[in-house]
């Protein structure tokens, strides 16, 4: 989920394989920005208010040039273009960063504390805001890593869950690789993969090797953790060291995103996909499943949404959350679209639509005095 | 004599706007990548120092994947041209360098 800490315009950070967007709530409708970095895939977006100014972070990747972490202090009027990359794998290693997934601002008492998952799978660490970033030996080096395998996307750390109240826990997800768990601020990690099924080996059930595409917890029950897996709705209740299967009622247990409720520990939201060969939203109707029991059940959202012809496809990063009341909830499509829902699912518009592949969503607040790049209004829907 | 370093438009940025740029002292294109603007560097070179996939490097008008990569000689006068490859429209995550 994001925070929305402050008052102003909903406003969603969007990635694209083709750059990224804001989009901001208006007066009936919705604006949308000029691109940002155009041409370039941007697979990470992150807002950071922990600062003494709000922070924009992105992961850009370009077709040509190589991936860069880049930062914007005044809302996205410009960005560091730092002269070397900024995230970067030491020369022993032999490996060079193909891509930034995931960026994952620190505890809220350190704001200069970030880290971001990339390809190929690891968790870098910066402790001046995002300037420079150091690798995690500790994961880096764990035995598991030479058997970890690449899916479809590359082989991605694309999930870093931080423990709201002990900063040394910490939980990050691998494609493929499964959940790794630490204890002790990311010097040694454990694989934590107990119940999550392996479709593809031979061994349903390994140690490690899972295909884990999104994690969420509620910071109110830190121990709890839902998980949409590659095959599989999973939850722990015991801070990730067993899992157990909740696909109950949905159309496929197959899919990428999870978002959390902002407040209600009990409430996740899911897109569910035909299969993994297919990627497609099932009978080519286009729903948001939402638990309001913990995974015990899962019903529907489809008001707003379309409900023929809709052969959409949501990546694991592409569903969020904000903390408004009623929660908005957020979710952009392959197909360039963006629906919003401001009634915590139960009614969605589409605020966007034409864009390049969404990639990832992010929602914040901003007030209209720090109005970043460029809005153009687009016609109220 | 200089060789001569011609830099693509997305790298002007890093080059003071200098569409060329002469280098001396350099006998191979790695040692010729050393000496131009790290921000130039670094995008034609992976953290591994070897050319990046989608990118191509000529001497004269070879590429040096045809010739010796990264250890092609040098001489007085050449012209280097630095160019994002045709192939490199599209992302592909899972694709490689040149050693």
């Amino acid at each position: 989920m994001n925070a929305l800490t402050q008052s102003g315009p909903r406003t969603l950070l969007i990635g694209t394989m083709k750059g990224a967007f804001v989009v901001r709530q208006r007066r009936g409708g919705w604006s949308i920005s000029e691109p940002i970095f155009p041409g370039r895939p941007v697979y990470a977006l992150a807002y950071d208010e922990r600062g003494p100014r709000p922070r924009l972070y992105a992961g850009t990747e370009s077709p040509f040039w190589g991936p860069a972490l880049r930062i914007s202090e005044d809302l996205g009027q410009t960005w560091t273009e730092p002269t070397e990359p900024n995230v970067r794998f030491p020369t022993d290693t032999d490996l060079a960063v193909k891509q930034i997934w995931q960026i994952t601002p620190g505890a809220p008492d350190q704001p200069d504390l970030m880290y971001v998952g990339v390809a190929p799978a690891a968790l870098f660490v910066s402790r001046d805001a995002g300037q420079s970033f150091e690798l995690v030996r500790g994961l880096f080096d764990h035995p598991h890593r030479q058997k970890w395998s690449p899916g479809a996307g590359g082989l991605c750390l694309h999930t870093i869950l931080l423990h709201p109240e002990d900063p040394q826990r910490m939980l990050v997800a691998i494609s493929t690789g499964g959940i790794y768990l630490t204890e002790d601020g990311g010097t040694s990690w454990r694989s934590s993969n107990d119940g999550i099924r392996a479709q593809f080996l031979p061994d349903k059930y390994p140690e490690f090797g899972q295909c884990v595409h999104k994690v969420v917890r509620h910071p109110a029950r830190p121990d709890r953790f839902f998980l949409q897996n590659h095959w599989g709705l999973y939850r722990s209740d015991d801070g990730g060291n067993h899992w157990w299967d909740i696909a109950n009622g949905v159309p496929s247990d197959f899919g990428f995103s999870m978002a959390m409720h902002p407040r209600d520990p009990e409430t996740v939201y899911i897109v569910p996909l035909e299969s993994d060969e297919f990627r497609c939203t099932p009978e080519a109707r286009l729903r948001v499943y939402r638990t309001r029991d913990g995974g015990t059940s899962w019903k529907p959202l489809t008001r707003g949404l379309p409900q023929k012809n809709a052969w959409e496809t949501v990546l694991r990063d592409s569903l969020v959350t904000d903390d408004g009341d009623p929660a908005g909830v957020y979710f952009g499509t392959r197909s360039g679209k963006v629906f919003a829902s401001l009634d915590a699912g139960n009614g969605w518009e589409c605020a966007v639509e034409g864009l390049p592949p969404v990639t990832c969503v992010r929602a914040a607040r901003i007030p209209d005095r720090k109005t970043p790049v460029r809005p153009r209004r687009l016609r109220a829907k | 004599m200089s060789v001569t370093v011609h830099v693509p438009g997305p790298l002007l940025r890093f080059t003071d706007e200098r569409r060329t740029l002469m280098i001396d002292g350099a006998s191979t294109v790695r040692e010729l990548l050393a000496l131009v603007p790290p921000g130039v560097r670094e995008r034609v070179l992976d953290e591994r120092e070897r050319v990046r996939s989608h990118v191509n490097i000529f001497v004269g008008d070879t590429n040096i994947r045809d010739l010796a990569g990264l250890s092609t000689g040098l001489q007085p006068g050449d012209d280097v041209f630095v160019l994002p490859a045709v192939s490199g429209g599209t992302f592909s995550p899972g694709r490689g360098a040149l050693p």
